[in-house]
C-alpha cells in the first residue's frame, strides 16, 4: 500500500488539463452559425414570422373587405401599387391581396408548426416507449402504426372534411393524425440503440422507474434527431395543407392559406393578372426553402460525428 | 546508418478551439533489425508520430521537420511517392484487426492486392506467396482460411492475417500501433512471440507503439517514453527499467500493476460466516440463431454454465477470464439485469432470482455497478451532478434539492472531483474524471456490494492506479464488498482477496490472491498467468511461457467444455468438469495433465 500511496500522491501532481466548459448545445449552435445558408434562412424565417404576426398592421384594408368598385376593372385598377394601398394588388373579388397573404402565411406556418409539434410530442413518446419496452408491447404498438400508415390518408382526410365540415380545426386534426407516424418510427429506431447504452443499464441497475428512464435518459438523447426531423417535416406539412387547400377542401373563405391563394391565382393567370399568383407563390417558396435550409443546418450541427 | 531517421518532427492540428500541438519537435531513429518501443499514455502523440511518417495524418493536421527512411524523405511528399515506400518497405499494423481488414474481400484477395500493387505479382505465384506467409504466421488450415472473409476469423487470427499482409513485401520496418491491445492476454502472448520471431528471422525493424510497459519489457531493445508530445526519456531497455531517470518514467513503472508484486488489497476483517451473497449453480442461456433450415435454427449458448460462489462482507472477489467467458453476463445475472435461466442467488439470505422489477427495487439500493466505458455509462445530456444525484432521487426521495446537492458535492469531493465541476457535462471531462463520477454515483447510497465490470480497463495506467486506490479506500471506509471483473490478471490481483478464473462460463479455479499466483493448478490458469507481461525485462525474458495449443473454441461447440479434460470426451461429451477442493479454499476443476491435453490436440490436428 505504501508504494501505491506514493505512486498515487505523485500522480495527483500531474496537472489535469483544464477543459473548457462547452455544452453540447453551445457546440451545436457554433456549428449552425458557421453554415451561412442556414443562418440566413433562420433570419428569413424570423422575418416571415414577424410578417405573419404584425404585417396586418401595415395593411390599408381588411382582408375580407370587398372593394366593389374594382370588380371588372381588376386588370388595371387592382395592380400592385403603393399609392392605392394595395401593395400586392387585389384578388379577383377585389380584396386586398397583401392582407390575405399575411393571413395565408400565418395559417400555413401554423399548420406546419402545430403538425410538427404533434409529431414531436406524440411520435417521440410513442416511439420511445415502444422501443424501450420492446417485445410484445413494441410489436403491438408498431403494428398499430403500420396499420395507420397503410390507410390512404388523403382519402380519409377528404372524407373527414366532407363529413365534419371544412374548418381549420378539422384540418389540424387530420394533419396531426398523420404527422406523428414517421416520427414514431424514427424515435423507436433510435431508442433501440440508446437503450443498450451503458448509462441506461446503470439507471436500470439503480432502480430508476422505466417511465423516468424514458423521459430522462432516452428522450433527451433523441432530441437531436427529432428536432432535425421536425424542421424538415414542417415544409412537407405546409405543402400538404396547400395541396388540400388547392383542391378546395382546406381553409374556408373568408379565411385563406397560401395554398388557397395560389389556387385562386392560378385561375386568374389566363386573364393576365399574374401578380395574384406571384406573390403567394413567392412567399410559399421562400418559406419552404428557409425551412429546408434550417433543417439541413441543424442536421449538420447536431450530428456528433461531425465534431 | 539508421533505417528511419526522424529529426525535429512537430505535428499541429487545427481545431475550432485553436491549434493543438500534438508532437513538439522529437528526434528518433531506428536501426535495421531493432525493436524500438514508444510508450506513453493516451494523448501523448505516440501514434500521431508514426501516422505522420506514414503520411496518414488527418486533414487538419500538419507536420514539420524531417523524416528520412533509407535516406528518402517521407514527410509531406506526394501520395504517389509515399506509396512507393508505404506497404513495401514500411508496413503498419493497427490496433483493431476487425476494422483494418475490408469486410467484403476474402483474406486472399486482400493479400494479393498488396502483391499486385508493390511487386506486380499475380495469379498462382501470388497465391503461393500468400499461403506461404499465412503458414509462417501459424494460421492453422491456411489453405482453407485464405478463401474466408474477415468476419469468419477470430480476433487473434485477424491480427495474424494483418501481420502476414504487412510482411508480404518483406518490409524493412514494421510499425505496430498497439497491435495487441484489443486482444486477450493469451492471444497477445502468441502475437508478440510471432512478431519477435519475425524480427529475428527477417531482420525487420519494429516500431512498437504501446501503453503497456509489460509488452515493452518483453519485446523491445530500446524504449522512448513520450508525454504531451515530447520525449521525456529514451534509453536501452535494461537501463530504463532498472534505473529510470525521469520522474514520469518512474511513475509509469510504479503505477503499472504487477502480477508478481501486487499492491496490498484493502484491509478488512473477513468473517466467513457472514456471507452476503451466495450464488448456487447459476445458468444463463441465450438462444443463438445459426444457419440451417429455412429460418435458421436456435442453439442454446450457455454464457454462464453452473457457477457457484459465496461473497463475504467486505471482501473483493476478482473474476478473470478472456472474452466470451461469461464474466459480464455473470455480473448482470447477479444484479437481475439479465434473468438467470436456472439457479439461485441469495442476497443477505433472500432469494432474488426471478424477482420482478417492483420486488427487486428496494434491493437495488445496496447493489451497484460500475461499467467499463466511463463516457458511455453517463447520460451525455445530464450534468454530472444530475447523474450522481439520480440514485438519491430514487431511494431518498424525501430529500430536498438543497440537501441532495449538498450530498452530491460532498461525494464529489470524496472521489476527488472539484466541487465547482457540478454543472459540467461528461464530454467535458477526461476518462478518469468520468469514471470517478461513475463511482460517486455507485457509492452515494452507501451500497453493500459494488460490481466493477472492467471498471479500469479503458483507462491509462496512471489513472487506473488512482481509481483502484479510490475503490480500496471506499472499501476500507464503508466495509463494502466488491466483485471486480477484468481480463487483466495483474489488476485483479492488485485489488482482490480471492480470485475466480472463468473459462467458457465455468469456474476452472478459485483461490485466494496469492495461492492462485504462486500455486496455480489448472492448466488454463497457468497459461493465463504466464501470458501476462511483467514490466521488468530481466524477469520477463527468462520466464517460461505455457502455451495452450489451438484457438479458444466457440462456446457453441459442444466439445468446448471438455478442452481440458479430453479423456472424458469419449464417454460423455456433455460431461461438465467438477470443482474439487485441493486445499482449504482452493478449488480446481477436473482436468487432465498439460501433456495429455497437448497430445490430444496434436492428434486432432494431425487427423
Amino acid at each position: 500500500m505504501l508504494l501505491n500511496r506514493n505512486a498515487v500522491s505523485q500522480l495527483e501532481d500531474v496537472p489535469i488539463e483544464a477543459v473548457k466548459g462547452r455544452s453540447l448545445w453551445a457546440d451545436a449552435r457554433a456549428r449552425f452559425f458557421r453554415n451561412k445558408a442556414a443562418t440566413a434562412s433562420l433570419f428569413v424565417l424570423i422575418a416571415l414570422g414577424l410578417f405573419a404576426l404584425f404585417g396586418g398592421l401595415l395593411a390599408q384594408y381588411e382582408r375580407d373587405f370587398v372593394d366593389f368598385t374594382l370588380i371588372g376593372s381588376n386588370a388595371y385598377k387592382g395592380v400592385p401599387s403603393i399609392e392605392t394601398g394595395h401593395y400586392f394588388g387585389t384578388d379577383s373579388s377585389g380584396r386586398d391581396l397583401y392582407a390575405r397573404v399575411v393571413q395565408g402565411t400565418g395559417i400555413s406556418l401554423m399548420v406546419g408548426i402545430v403538425g410538427a409539434l404533434v409529431a414531436v410530442v406524440v411520435g417521440t413518446l410513442f416511439g420511445a416507449s415502444a422501443g424501450y419496452f420492446g417485445g410484445k408491447i413494441d410489436n403491438v404498438m408498431m403494428r398499430f402504426v403500420d396499420i395507420l400508415m397503410s390507410i390512404p390518408f388523403m382519402f380519409v382526410l377528404i372524407l373527414m372534411l366532407v363529413i365534419f365540415g371544412r374548418s381549420i380545426f378539422m384540418l389540424f386534426v387530420g394533419i396531426g393524425l398523420i404527422s406523428w407516424l414517421d416520427m414514431a418510427r424514427i424515435a423507436r429506431g433510435q431508442t433501440l440503440s440508446i437503450k443498450n447504452k451503458e448509462f441506461v443499464e446503470v439507471a436500470v441497475a439503480t432502480g430508476v422507474h422505466p417511465l423516468r428512464i424514458i423521459l430522462r435518459h432516452v428522450v433527451p438523447n433523441l432530441l437531436g434527431i427529432v428536432i432535425v426531423y421536425a424542421t424538415l417535416l414542417i415544409p412537407s406539412l405546409i405543402i400538404f395543407e396547400s395541396f388540400i387547400s388547392f383542391l378546395g377542401l382546406g381553409v374556408q373563405e373568408p379565411n385563406t392559406s397560401l395554398g388557397a391563394l395560389i389556387s385562386e391565382g392560378a385561375e386568374q393567370m389566363q386573364y393576365g393578372l399574374t401578380w395574384q399568383l406571384y406573390f403567394p407563390i413567392a412567399f410559399f417558396v421562400i418559406t419552404i426553402f428557409a425551412f429546408f435550409f434550417v433543417g439541413d443546418g441543424l442536421r449538420d450541427a447536431l450530428d456528433p460525428k461531425d465534431r | 546508418m539508421a533505417l528511419l531517421d526522424v529529426k525535429n518532427l512537430s505535428i499541429t492540428f487545427e481545431t475550432p478551439d485553436g491549434d493543438v500541438e500534438a508532437v513538439k519537435g522529437i528526434n528518433l531513429s531506428i536501426e535495421p533489425g531493432e525493436c524500438l518501443g514508444i510508450v506513453g499514455e493516451s494523448g501523448s502523440g505516440k501514434s500521431q508520430t508514426m501516422m505522420a511518417i506514414m503520411g496518414l495524418l488527418a486533414k487538419n493536421g500538419a507536420a514539420t521537420g524531417s523524416a528520412t527512411f533509407n535516406g528518402q524523405e517521407m514527410l509531406n511528399v506526394s501520395v504517389a511517392e509515399a506509396n512507393k515506400v508505404r506497404g513495401a518497405d514500411v508496413a503498419m499494423i493497427f490496433q483493431d484487426p476487425l476494422t483494418s481488414l475490408t469486410p467484403h474481400l476474402t483474406v486472399g484477395q486482400q493479400m494479393r492486392e498488396v502483391l499486385d500493387v508493390h511487386r506486380n505479382l499475380s495469379g498462382a505465384e501470388a497465391k503461393k506467396l500468400c499461403l506461404d506467409w499465412l503458414e509462417r504466421v501459424r494460421i492453422p488450415e491456411a489453405k482453407h482460411r485464405i478463401d474466408q472473409y474477415p468476419h469468419q476469423l477470430s480476433g487473434g487470427m485477424r491480427q495474424r492475417v494483418m501481420i502476414a499482409m504487412a510482411m508480404l513485401c518483406s518490409p524493412k520496418l514494421l510499425i505496430a500501433d498497439e497491435p495487441t491491445t484489443a486482444l486477450d492476454v493469451t492471444v497477445q502472448a502468441e502475437i508478440l512471440d510471432l512478431m519477435a520471431n519475425l524480427q529475428k528471422e527477417e531482420n525487420t525493424a519494429i516500431a512498437l507503439i504501446t501503453h503497456d510497459m509489460g509488452v515493452v519489457a518483453r519485446m523491445c531493445d530500446r524504449v522512448a517514453v513520450m508525454r504531451h508530445g515530447e520525449y521525456v526519456e529514451e534509453g536501452q531497455i535494461d537501463a530504463l527499467f532498472h534505473n529510470p531517470q525521469h520522474p514520469y518514467t518512474r511513475m509509469l513503472l510504479d503505477a503499472m500493476p504487477r502480477i508478481d508484486r501486487p499492491h496490498e488489497a484493502a484491509e478488512v476483517t473477513l468473517t466467513q460466516s457472514e456471507n452476503i451473497l451466495n450464488v448456487k449453480d447459476m445458468n444463463v442461456k441465450f438462444d443463438i440463431r445459426v444457419a440451417g433450415g429455412l429460418f435458421g435454427k436456435k442453439l442454446p449458448l450457455r454464457a454462464v454454465d453452473g457457477i457457484s460462489f459465496d461473497l463475504a462482507r467486505g471482501e473483493t472477489l476478482g473474476i478473470v477470464g478472456e472474452s466470451g467467458c461469461g464474466k459480464s453476463t455473470l455480473a448482470r445475472a447477479v444484479l437481475q439485469l439479465v434473468p438467470p435461466t436456472t439457479g439461485s442467488v441469495l442476497w443477505m439470505g433472500r432469494e432474488t432470482a426471478g424477482l420482478d422489477r417492483q420486488a427487486m427495487k428496494p434491493l437495488r439500493k445496496d447493489l451497484q455497478i460500475v461499467l467499463q466505458d466511463p463516457l458511455a455509462s453517463l447520460n451525455p445530456r445530464m450534468t454530472i451532478a444530475a447523474s450522481i444525484a439520480e440514485p438519491l432521487k430514487t431511494f431518498q426521495a424525501e430529500l430536498s434539492s438543497n440537501e441532495r446537492m449538498h450530498k452530491v458535492a460532498e461525494m464529489m469531493e470524496r472521489v476527488g472531483l472539484d466541487r465547482n465541476m457540478i454543472n459540467r457535462y461528461p464530454h467535458e471531462l477526461s476518462g478518469g474524471q468520468n469514471q470517478r463520477v461513475g463511482i460517486a454515483r455507485a457509492m452515494i447510497n452507501r451500497p453493500e456490494l459494488v460490481i466493477c465490470d472492467e471498471a479500469v480497463s479503458a483507462l491509462d495506467v496512471s489513472i487506473q492506479a488512482q481509481i483502484v486506490a479510490l475503490l480500496k479506500e471506499f472499501q476500507t471506509d464503508m466495509g463494502l464488498s466488491m466483485m471486480f471483473i477484468s481480463h487483466d490478471l495483474s489488476v485483479v490481483r492488485d485489488i482482490s482477496h480471492r480470485i475466480m478464473v472463468l473459462y467458457l462460463g465455468r469456474v476452472v479455479e478459485l483461490a485466494d490472491r496469492d495461492t492462485i499466483y504462486t500455486n496455480p493448478i489448472h492448466p488454463y490458469t497457468k497459461s493465463l498467468i504466464s501470458a501476462v507481461p511483467i514490466p521488468d525485462p530481466r524477469i520477463e525474458r527468462t520466464r517460461p511461457r505455457i502455451q495452450l495449443p489451438g484457438e479458444l473454441p466457440s462456446p457453441l461447440d459442444p466439445g468446448a467444455g471438455l478442452r481440458f479434460l479430453p479423456s472424458k470426451r469419449h464417454c460423455d461429451p456433455n460431461y461438465r468438469p467438477q470443482l474439487n477442493e485441493v486445499a482449504p479454499g482452493h478449488w480446481v476443476a477436473e482436468h487432465d495433465s498439460l501433456e495429455e491435453i497437448m497430445e490430444t490436440e496434436a492428434r486432432q490436428l494431425a487427423s
